[in-house]
């Protein structure tokens, strides 16, 4: 077991569960913490992809894929925590 | 210096949507310029692609495996026309259908972006870039279904939203494998690439992820609410279009890889047929018209997919094309569909199918276009879903695929059965209880489905053309 094996282990291992959580979940705010955890998950096997040749020079396209998937999961969950609050606010609304 | 098309595409769009935003009162001009100058680089880039096969553009000089380079071929012009047409005619119906303030102030920066997004995918050559473009796509169309703001619409909306980032994450998952296997993101390392378990590991993690990107059966689940709950011009885009690019990432990757083996293609060949028959059988029980409309957005994934398992068990470029006509046929058809029924919907007031025969009110040139979107949906000559279907069936029988043909054939005859439930709702007059009253005149929302459903019905008749061009550059891997 070298570290970058089980650094991409524990990375599929933490995809794995974010998945579990993003399809088992019910609560709308827990959904979306698990698939913050899937994307957290697929960071981790990129960064090992980084590794991957000698290691004493990292390879840096995969440091900015992530960064870039870092940017595009902050935008998805800004947008799906403002909707998870607008519904909340018309059910409220509903209720009353 | 003249500006390239292929840039004016992808970016055109991408600073309409800032300045859209940025400028709301000038919002609708914006959008339109946008559009139509989308719509004039097309036709140029057309022209290059038809001198040249394939054209491509290395974005600020770096070449790839680092850079990002765009490429355009047959296909990717085809589904770029396909928007293009689609879009401005859109664009066109929602200067009239978004009544409210806030819509129109949200609408025009949402759909440039999702615009932007749909190009991206079309051009791009890489699969990390596929990755970012879906996630444009994926945010932009969110917001436009829930521009209605109703509470069914959020509901709807978080539900796709769901989806559509577990889709994309799969993806993303399934491109760090890619990387991992052969350090390349670029189409001509992936068809390079050695075949190996972890490659065809990323490659189906991949395909998942745009399975429920494509809401393919079982894993429609978030589309018939999110589609039925938008607002029309919104509802006609994201079934029209958005789900075409996931469709077509699926296509191009199927094509750039090693082919699957026999098991995993029957299989997705067999959930098409679950998609034909599920979806048919909704559609049957819907009680809303945009529900159903929305349903046979299902059946239609469907038997895409059926022409996908058909091309990949054959592994014929014949099919492929076949497979390609029935994205472009649903494109035009299903946005022509779903703008004539909302505004059947804002005309009669209500889209319960079950009344549409006691309403007094008939806006005869709507449904008109809902009849003729109707006819390229479900296959009649000389629609270009007719020869779509056909060649797909032809194929088929060739191949001695019999289940393939008797599914298509049974999901036609579904289609026939749900649309008539509407079209016989249009035709009856008995039921009314008040004098029957004509739309008067026609208003510039009439024209949009107009135009879409009379291009679904006529463009089968260009058939021949549009799958020669679609082979320009080669798209499905068959050199000469």
């Amino acid at each position: 077991m070298t570290p970058d094996t089980i650094y991409g282990m524990t990375g599929i291992a933490v995809f794995a569960i974010g998945l579990a959580g993003a399809l088992c979940a019910q609560d709308r705010l827990r959904r979306m913490l698990a698939l913050k955890l899937c994307s957290v998950g697929a960071g981790f096997l990129l960064v090992v992809a980084a590794w991957r040749r000698p290691p004493d020079v990292p390879d840096p396209v995969p440091h900015a894929l992530v960064i870039t998937g870092i940017v595009v999961m902050v935008s998805a969950t800004a947008v799906a925590l403002a909707l998870i609050r607008r519904l909340q606010t018309l059910e409220a609304e509903d209720a009353d | 210096m003249p500006i390239d098309p292929l840039i004016l595409s992808l970016f055109a769009p991408l600073f309409g949507a800032v300045a859209a935003f940025l400028f709301p009162r000038a919002a609708a001009v914006i959008g339109l310029l946008a559009v139509v100058s989308i719509c004039a680089a097309v036709p140029a880039l057309a022209r290059e692609v038809l001198a040249a096969g394939a054209v491509s553009v290395a974005l600020g000089g770096w070449a790839p495996p680092l850079g990002i380079s765009l490429r355009a071929d047959g296909l990717s012009v085809a589904m770029l026309s396909m928007t293009a047409a689609v879009g401005l005619l859109v664009s066109c119906g929602a200067l009239d259908a978004l009544r409210d303030a806030r819509q129109r102030q949200y609408f025009w920066p949402l759909w440039l972006l999702l615009l932007t997004g749909m190009n991206g995918v079309y051009l791009s050559t890489d699969i990390f870039n596929l990755y970012v473009m879906i996630e444009v796509i994926a945010l932009a169309a969110v917001g436009l279904t829930v521009l209605s703001g109703t509470r069914e619409a959020v509901r709807a909306g978080l539900e796709y939203m769901y989806a559509s980032i577990l889709g994309a994450l799969l993806f993303l998952m399934g491109v760090g494998f890619v990387y991992l296997q052969i350090g390349r993101l670029d189409f001509a390392g992936l068809i390079a690439a050695e075949p190996s378990g972890a490659m065809s590991a990323g490659l189906a993690l991949m395909l998942v992820g745009l399975l429920l990107k494509s809401a393919l059966f079982p894993l429609h689940f978030w589309l018939p609410d999110a589609h039925a709950n938008a607002t029309a011009p919104a509802s006609a885009l994201l079934s029209g279009l958005v789900v075409k690019a996931a469709l077509y990432i699926f296509l191009r990757l199927i094509t750039q890889m090693p082919m699957p083996d026999e098991v995993l293609i029957t299989l997705i060949g067999a959930l098409g047929a679950g998609a034909v028959i599920w979806g048919g059988v909704q559609a049957l029980r819907a009680e809303r018209l945009k529900l159903l409309v929305a349903w046979s957005t299902v059946v239609q994934i469907g038997l895409i997919f059926i022409a996908f398992a058909r091309a990949g068990q054959g592994g014929l470029s014949e099919s492929w094309k076949a497979a390609a006509l029935l994205v472009l046929a649903h494109g035009v058809a299903k946005a022509g569909m779903f703008l004539a029924a909302g505004r059947i919907k804002d005309e009669v007031g209500h889209d319960i199918i079950r009344d549409l025969d006691r309403s007094p009110m008939r806006p005869t040139l709507a449904q008109f276009s809902f009849a003729l979107a109707a006819i390229s949906l479900i296959g009649l000559p000389p629609s270009l879903g007719f020869i779509g279907k056909w060649s797909l069936m032809e194929g088929a029988m060739a191949a001695g695929y019999w289940h393939w043909v008797a599914v298509t054939m049974i999901g036609t005859l579904m289609s026939v059965a749900y649309f008539s439930r509407v079209l016989a709702g249009f035709l009856r007059f008995d039921r009314v209880r008040a004098p029957v009253v004509e739309h008067q005149g026609w208003a510039l929302a009439d024209m949009a489905p107009l135009v879409l459903a009379v291009s679904a019905v006529s463009l089968g008749l260009l058939a021949a053309p549009i799958l020669s061009f679609l082979e320009l550059g080669y798209p499905f891997g068959a050199t000469p």
